[in-house]
This record gives C-alpha cells, sequence and structure tokens, in this order.
C-alpha cells in the first residue's frame, strides 16, 4: 500500500513551495486474527521531518491511511512505557526514537515472546505474572514508624538504576532466553526484585532471592546483554542480574 | 446454577499463533526449591576454569612436546600411566569435562526442546550416553594393566 501526503502545507500559506518532504517506508507487521490466521508485513509511506520521532510516523499511518492499525501508547514521552516494539530486529520505543536515524525502511514488529493480540498489541499478562511473583512492594517485619522510613544517600544509591524502571517489556523481550522459554521470569522481574532486595528498608530480600533461585531463576541468564541494550531507560539490567546471582552465591558459601 | 459466561477475559491465550511462548508453569510457583541451578551454575564456572588448564595441558603433552602425536603408542600411555599424578590429571579431565558437557547440553535441551516427551527422551539419552563414557573411562583409568 503506497499512500502519498495529502496534508496541506501548514499554516505557511499557499505560496509556500520549499523541497518535498522527505518520507520513509514503515514495513508493519500486521495480524488481526478476526480476518486471517496469519500476520502479514505491509508497508507505508510517510512523510516525516527531521525532528519527528517513530511514534508521529506510526500515528499518520494510523490517521491518514488505515485506522485499523493497532498499538499502544500513551504519555508518548517515554515515561509510561507503553508503546515498546521491535525496530529493525531491536526492541525500542517508538515515542524515543526519531525517522531520521533509522534508515529508509523501518521494519516494526510487536515485541517478541508475548502472544500478539492485534497489529502491535501483544498480551501482557505473562510479563506481569513474573513481575508479581517476585513480590515486587516493600515486605517490612518491624513497626511501622510514625514517619516515613529513612535512608541513607548511599543506601538509596546501592538501587538507585533499578528503580528507573517503567515496566515497557523491551528487556523481558528481548531476552533469548525468554523467547524460548516461557517459564523464565525475564529481565524486568529480576531488576523489579533488586529494587526491593538491595533496599536497606525492605525485611524481604530472602524470600525473593529464594523465589529467584528456582529452576527459572536468575541461573536461566545467559548474559547476552539484549536486556540491557533494549532499555529505553538506560537500566543496567545485566548487571542487576548479576548482582542478584552474586547475592545468592555469598549467601550460600 | 448461575450459567453466567465466563468473565470477559482478554482471549489472548486463544491465539496462539503467532509467537507465543511455551509456557508451563507460572513463574513463581515451583513446589521444590533446591539449589540444584545454583550449584550447577558454579559448577560450570569452576570447571571450565580447571578444564582450561587441564586440557591445553594434555593438548600440548600429546600433541606438541617431543615430536607429537607421532610417539603417542601403547608403551607412551602405559609409561604415563605409571604414575598416579597422570592418572588421577585423566580422571579429573574426564570427569569435568563429561558433567561440565552434559550439563550445558541439558541447558540447551531445556531452552530448545519444547515439547515435555521430547525433552524427557532427550535427556534420558544424554544422561545415558554420559553415564556410559565415564563409566568406561573411569574403568579404564582404574583397571589399564601395562604388562597386556
Amino acid at each position: 500500500m503506497t499512500v502519498v501526503d495529502s496534508r496541506p502545507a501548514a499554516a505557511s500559506g499557499p505560496a509556500a513551495t520549499g523541497p518535498a518532504p522527505a518520507t520513509v517506508t514503515l514495513k508493519i507487521r500486521r495480524f488481526d486474527p478476526e480476518f486471517a490466521a496469519q500476520a502479514r508485513w505491509e508497508s507505508y509511506q510517510v512523510p516525516f521531518d527531521p525532528s519527528d520521532r517513530l511514534l508521529d510516523a506510526i500515528m499518520w499511518v494510523k490517521w491518514n491511511v488505515d485506522g485499523s492499525l493497532a498499538l499502544r501508547r500513551s504519555c508518548a514521552h517515554g515515561v509510561c512505557g507503553s508503546d515498546a516494539m521491535r525496530v529493525n530486529g531491536a526492541n525500542r520505543l517508538a515515542c524515543r526514537v526519531l525517522v531520521k536515524d533509522l534508515g529508509p525502511e523501518i521494519t516494526i514488529e510487536p515485541i517478541k515472546g508475548l502472544p500478539v493480540e492485534k497489529d502491535l498489541i501483544v498480551d501482557m499478562e505473562p510479563f506481569f505474572d513474573a513481575f508479581r511473583a517476585v513480590q515486587p512492594y516493600l515486605i517490612t517485619d518491624d513497626h511501622e514508624p510514625t514517619r516515613e522510613r529513612l535512608q541513607s544517600a548511599e543506601d538509596r544509591a546501592r538501587f538507585d538504576d533499578t528503580t528507573k524502571c517503567i515496566m515497557c517489556a523491551a528487556c523481558t523481550t528481548s531476552c533469548p532466553v525468554f523467547w524460548n522459554d516461557g517459564d523464565y521470569f525475564g529481565p524486568q522481574a529480576i531488576v523489579a526484585a533488586h529494587r526491593f532486595i538491595f533496599d536497606s528498608r525492605d525485611a524481604g530480600a530472602d524470600e525473593r532471592l529464594e523465589i529467584l533461585n528456582e529452576r527459572e531463576g536468575v541461573w536461566r541468564c545467559r548474559t547476552t546483554f539484549n536486556c540491557t541494550n533494549a532499555c529505553p531507560r538506560g537500566i543496567q539490567v545485566t548487571k542487576a542480574i548479576q548482582e542478584v546471582k552474586r547475592a545468592l552465591l555469598f549467601r550460600r558459601f | 446454577m448461575a450459567t453466567t459466561a465466563a468473565p470477559a477475559d482478554r482471549g489472548a491465550p486463544e491465539l496462539a499463533a503467532p509467537r507465543s511462548p511455551r509456557r508451563r508453569t507460572k513463574p513463581g510457583t515451583a513446589k521444590a526449591r533446591s539449589n540444584f541451578e545454583l550449584h550447577a551454575w558454579v559448577f560450570m564456572r569452576i570447571s571450565g576454569l580447571l578444564l582450561f588448564f587441564l586440557v591445553l595441558g594434555h593438548l600440548v603433552i600429546m600433541n606438541v612436546l617431543d615430536g607429537g602425536v607421532q610417539r603417542v603408542n601403547f608403551g607412551f600411555v602405559a609409561g604415563r600411566w605409571a604414575s598416579p599424578f597422570w592418572r588421577t590429571w585423566d580422571l579429573v579431565m574426564l570427569l569435568l569435562a563429561e558433567l561440565h558437557g552434559t550439563n550445558g547440553l541439558r541447558t540447551v535441551i531445556n531452552d530448545y526442546a519444547e515439547r515435555a516427551q521430547t525433552r524427557f527422551w532427550l535427556k534420558m539419552l544424554l544422561y545415558t550416553s554420559a553415564f556410559l563414557v565415564v563409566t568406561l573411562g573411569t574403568l579404564v583409568i582404574f583397571t589399564f594393566d601395562p604388562d597386556l
């Protein structure tokens, strides 16, 4: 499918006869279980400005070419973590990459390893199952203080990196172990556990480490660094996983 | 009595295709907790490190020093195995290499064999072959008779 830009030349008036807008080809993996059992590839010719993000280009298709294109997006500024997708083979947030940096043809697929529901929308439930399983909340065994639970700057810094997670699933769905073995907790769940395991105010570290010591826990990690590469927040995911491994190791030996 | 329809579920579990992963259990619900994977992981690191020296040493002795592989015959082996040091070296190398490889293949099978039956039989095959190699090798090292 090829579509030519039919947008009026903006507010600059009819006199504006600047250079033709640059265009890019979006090759999107479409899937609609109501009409076809198999996914198909469709290409769209999209005009773009140098400042346009990939999400702008996709939304242009949705608004001007095919309204049935389904994707998740919300804040569009890299905070909510809704629009993770596989862009040119690597997991990215569509709102965090510029079209001009991605080449003349951009391949867009849903994140891999989770059941596709429609187009770029996947069923996130298995991902959330793993997240819930690591008890990602504060566990304490002392009396509740009347003020907030204080912590030194050093203690806070210990787990600072893993507090940045926005749960976009880019890391977990970039992990080859997770692709092949849906039972593996995946990088995100380990990051979520790391955030509490190394929190000086938390008392549930043993329980969480015990959970991650399971057959499908941290020992499945093959340190391929796909997760670290995929994380839009720049979290050192593989490092966090290694730190959990080390905590388990030195607790046993 | 209440014959209400199933709650409006997400519908996703029915959508097997495309590219949904296999999932056997929910994470965090494993029944028996053990340190087996932890110990397997540590074993791989330590055995890998030891094998690096054992295997390189073995290669150099057998293939490079004093004319290399040309001089290896029954007498050469008998001469080396007269010393408990070389017997121990070979025994340790045999055990570590076989177990290291077996555990590595076990992981590969866990990763890539999707059907439970396939996984089971592949692992049985693997463990049987490992048992045969270890038994046979150990037997030879301990019962080797230079006067044969």
